[in-house]
């Protein structure tokens, strides 16, 4: 058995470059803060290509991969039972993971060295990318729930720490306290449903207490099944409950408010934490859960339909935006939602598990040109100097580059052949084929929306204009407006090249729901029905937005209604703001407040006061006036007397 | 001397002790408080020459208690004038509700 | 009823009327004359007791130096004429509800402890044997205390000089 204790180095890397930065950053250069950020994260990424080497062409066993504990220390024992370990745990996803998470911050890290030259604070910047990273990482390589847990937590801090970087902003303020309240209330779910299940299964390690609640006849199994509340049963319960926490962190409906707001922060940020890997952490936790899950129908019906239900959602309010990073936020959205369904829809073990072999292997191909998605954004935002779709167009002379990867990239999330997102959207429609016809459909509908909004911002910053118009702007000459950096440029032809070829990686060999490798193929004559729609999608935008016309408002006006309550992200911030303004806070906090006013500190006072009252009127008795003091005298004499008689016998 | 018993003259003699002391609760004026504080002393020397004649014929202690009595009453007497003049002339008053200071 | 218990009686009526309008009274000046007339009526108590020194000291010192004394105080320091102000009602209340009380307390207890007669024992204090007894050494000797109390009278003298003397030199500064 090869050692994998040097896996602790992955996420120990971007800790270290966090350290540096965050206790000595002022003192260096902003330039020297990348280029120890850019060193640690290609260290990082390094290990994590050798892992997956070495973990995939020697760690099988009896022809499934095995699940190997790297290395594994007793932080705290609760009881004999249940304690919370920190390991490292590798497995086909998270070796998958911990790649993709180290290759995208790689990314990210070199397109912010030109992307944010000349910004302030640069040495913080870097270190929370970098405590963002190595909670990532940590994250994935969890052994035991809570370690994960952990993990998660700090996760959502530092991308609360990076949604706000930019302080001085208030909706960054606004969009970071967004971010970590509601994923925080999530995570409540979240524990009440940890609690539950390591309650029952009496441990919080996951391969124990997988192997003890998937085992239907053992005790553990059979006590969480036995046992229910309000008549479903604890295990439903426990399931739900985490993953309501991994659908805050996922931005599934109803919980996805945060993700659009949260595209103030840099667009670097949103490439790396909002596209490719926070937002799949809920995804994750399922994946990681998802011998669990496979035995109780109702909690993966449930991810199935909110799944689908988010994909729909996102994907209708993306088609009325203008702003370009929420179109990209929604649509990270959307394809969520497809990996959430295809997790919904499989089942454990050989074909069955197609689902789960299909979402990761989107999720693998999303993370790719999503993040190239973004950052070409980040390019065309950074020479434009506005988010607008309606200030860009005809840029495709200027910025070659860009043009080309958002190109290849649009082509890959429309699922158009040989593109990376053809064959992983092509497993997916096909495993909820097999099990649930609405959602395919549903699928399918949301796979042609996908290619229309995609191409919809396409047209609208690459092409609409022509170029001829922008020589009068005077934007040609100046090198400021130039297309970027090298630095800039070089994350840009590495993911375009990645969102080609990623699709061609057999990863069904690897990642599959038992670890054993899957044939797959790739069926042509299923495959026809969503490349044709996309490709009519495509050709519907073109009309539309290729040139400047007015068709697309006379669209608008036509739907009317529809459009407007989609342009309006169907009204769910106003109802959350409704439901905690005036219920939670009249109905509760209003009260509370009254009560601790009046009630708690009002008997304080009520002490207070009494104890004065009655100082003073024990003051009173130094009045000043000798006669008074004389009674008094005569009255002690009196009872010293009565006393001395009496009762002194 | 004859025919009363002395608790006859003790009754007395507390009664005037009692006046003297209302005398003192009650007068606002300081002089006429020293006068009633006149009144107790010599309620107290009736009642050392009362129980010296009465039980104890044969000694004389009683009679000097009065004499010294009488003496420190008026040493005390000139004292306590002197200090109303004094007081007199920082207040020009000798209410005694006037010289209220030392209080809370 | 013999003469002698009708003049106590007498006697202890006017003390204690006399007493009583001494203390009560609202004009300053007649107060300071019943306290001297309460005194004359102690000396004839004193002098119905046989003990004619004591109620020759007791209208010297009293009612010759301390009644004089307070009247000059009484013109140095107020109009003697003026009505002095009523007193405090509840202080009022107070104080003769606890007079009533201690007064019949007492009694009780005077009543209660029945003292011995000696009724027949003859009583002799004359002038003579009080001078002697008080410079004496002996046994039942007052000379310590009649030291003391001659210095005490030092001291009161100095006292109330000091305490009465005008402050000269304050204004001068």
């Amino acid at each position: 058995m090869p050692n994998y204790v040097y896996t602790m180095l992955i996420p120990l890397l971007p800790l270290a470059s966090f350290l540096v930065l965050g206790l000595f950053g002022r003192k260096r250069l902003d330039a020297a803060a990348g280029i120890i950020g850019v060193l640690s994260l290609l260290a990082a990424t390094v290990l994590s290509v050798v892992t997956a080497y070495k973990y995939f062409s020697t760690a099988k066993v009896n022809g499934a991969y095995q699940q190997i504990i790297a290395f594994k220390y007793t932080w705290l024992q609760f009881s004999p039972h249940i304690s919370i370990d920190m390991g490292v745990l590798l497995d086909p996803i998270s070796v998958m993971m911990i790649f993709i998470v180290s290759f995208i911050s790689l990314m990210v890290h070199v397109f912010s060295l030109g992307y944010m030259k000349g910004e302030g604070r640069l040495a913080a910047y870097y270190a929370y990318l970098s405590l963002f990273t190595f909670s990532m990482l940590g994250l994935v390589l969890s052994s035991n729930i809570f370690q994960l847990y952990i993990f998660w937590e700090l996760v959502g801090v530092s991308s609360y720490l990076l949604i706000g970087f930019y302080f001085d902003k208030p909706a960054a303020v606004a969009a970071s306290k967004k971010a970590f309240i509601v994923t925080r209330f999530a995570d409540l779910g979240f524990l009440v449903g940890i609690l539950i299940l390591a309650f029952n299964a009496e441990t919080l390690d996951f391969g124990i207490l997988i192997e003890r609640l998937t085992n239907t006849q053992s005790a553990w199994s059979m006590a969480i099944t036995g046992s229910s509340f309000l008549g479903i049963s604890a295990l439903t319960w426990g399931l739900v409950l985490v993953f309501a926490g991994g659908a805050g962190k996922s931005a599934m409906f109803p919980l996805h408010i945060w993700l659009p707001d949260a595209m103030e922060g840099p667009t670097p940020v949103s490439a790396l934490i909002h596209a490719a890997t926070m937002v799949v952490a809920g995804v994750y936790l399922v994946a990681r859960l998802f011998p669990v899950f496979s035995i109780n129908g109702a909690a993966l019906n449930i991810v199935a339909y909110v799944g689908v239900f988010s994909a729909l959602f996102a994907a209708t309010i993306a088609c009325t935006q203008t702003d370009i990073k929420r179109v990209l936020a929604y649509s990270t959205m959307s394809q969520i939602g497809y990996m959430m369904f295809a997790l919904g829809v499989a089942k454990y073990g050989g074909e069955d598990g197609l689902g789960y072999m299909a979402s990761m292997f989107h999720l693998f191909t999303h993370a790719f040109f999503k993040s190239l998605l973004f950052l070409g954004a980040g390019a065309v935002i950074h020479r434009v100097h506005s988010n607008n779709i309606k200030d860009m167009g005809g840029l495709r002379k200027r910025m070659p580059v860009t043009h080309i990867g958002f190109l290849v990239a649009c082509l890959a999330i429309a699922g158009i052949p040989p593109f990376a997102g053809f064959f992983s959207k092509e497993e997916i429609l096909t495993a909820a084929f097999h099990s649930n016809k609405l959602i395919y459909g549903v699928g399918l509908l949301v796979s042609g929306l996908t290619a229309f909004y995609m191409f919809r911002l396409y047209f609208s910053i690459f092409w609409k204009k022509s170029p001829s118009v922008l020589e009068e702007d005077g934007a040609g000459s100046s090198r400021i407006h130039s297309e970027g950096t090298a630095s800039m440029k070089l994350p840009l032809i590495l993911l375009t090249a990645a969102s080609i070829l990623a699709g061609f990686f057999p990863i069904s060999k690897y990642v599959t729901s038992d670890a054993v490798p899957l044939e797959t193929h790739v069926d042509w004559v299923f495959s026809i029905a969503p490349v044709a729609l996309a490709v009519l999608a495509i050709l519907g935008a073109a009309r539309l937005y290729k040139t400047e016309n007015d068709k697309p408002e006379k669209l608008a006006a036509a739907l009317g209604a529809v459009y407007q309550s989609a342009y309006r992200k169907f009204y769910i911030d106003e109802i959350y703001l409704f439901i905690t303004q005036k219920i939670i806070f009249n109905g509760i906090g209003r009260p509370a407040a009254w009560i601790d006013k009046n009630i708690v500190d009002g008997c304080m006072n009520a002490i207070a006061s009494a104890t004065a009252k009655i100082a003073a009127m024990i003051k009173g008795v130094q009045s000043g006036k000798i006669q008074n003091y004389a009674l008094y005298f005569f009255a002690g004499i009196a009872g010293i007397a009565v006393m001395v008689i009496y009762l002194w016998r | 001397m004859t025919g009363i018993p002395l608790t006859q003259i003790l009754i007395v003699s507390t009664a005037l002790f009692f006046i003297g002391m209302y005398g003192l609760f009650t007068r606002r004026n300081m002089i006429t408080m020293l006068m009633a504080i006149e009144l107790i002393l010599n309620s107290v020397n009736i009642n050392f020459v009362a129980f010296n004649k009465y039980l104890y014929p044969e000694k004389l202690d009683g009679i000097f208690f009065s004499i010294f009595i009488i003496t420190i009453a008026a040493a005390e007497a000139a004292v306590a004038i002197a200090i109303i003049i004094n007081l007199y002339r920082n207040y020009h008053s000798i209410d005694a509700e006037d010289a209220g200071e030392m209080k809370f | 009823m013999t003469a002698s218990q009708i003049i106590f009686y007498i006697l202890s009526a006017a003390l204690l009327l006399t007493a009583l309008l001494a203390v009560t009274t609202r004009k300053i000046f007649r107060a300071s004359i019943w306290l001297l007339f309460s005194l004359m009526c102690i000396a004839g108590l004193y002098f119905w007791m046989e003990l004619a020194f004591i109620a020759a000291v007791q209208i010297i010192v009293y009612v010759g130096g301390i009644v004089v004394l307070i009247i000059f105080s009484i013109f140095l320091t107020q109009k003697s004429g003026k009505e002095m102000p009523k007193p405090v009602v509840g202080r009022s209340v107070l104080a003769i509800l606890a007079v009533l009380l201690g007064f019949g307390f007492t009694s009780y207890l005077i009543y209660q402890n029945g003292f011995a007669d000696t009724a027949g024992r003859p009583f002799k204090a004359e002038v003579a044997d009080i001078g002697t007894q008080l410079l004496s050494t002996s046994e039942y000797g007052y000379v310590l205390p009649f030291e003391v109390v001659s210095m005490l009278l030092l001291a009161a003298m100095i006292g109330a000089i000091v305490i009465a003397m005008k402050e000269k030199k304050v204004e001068n500064e």
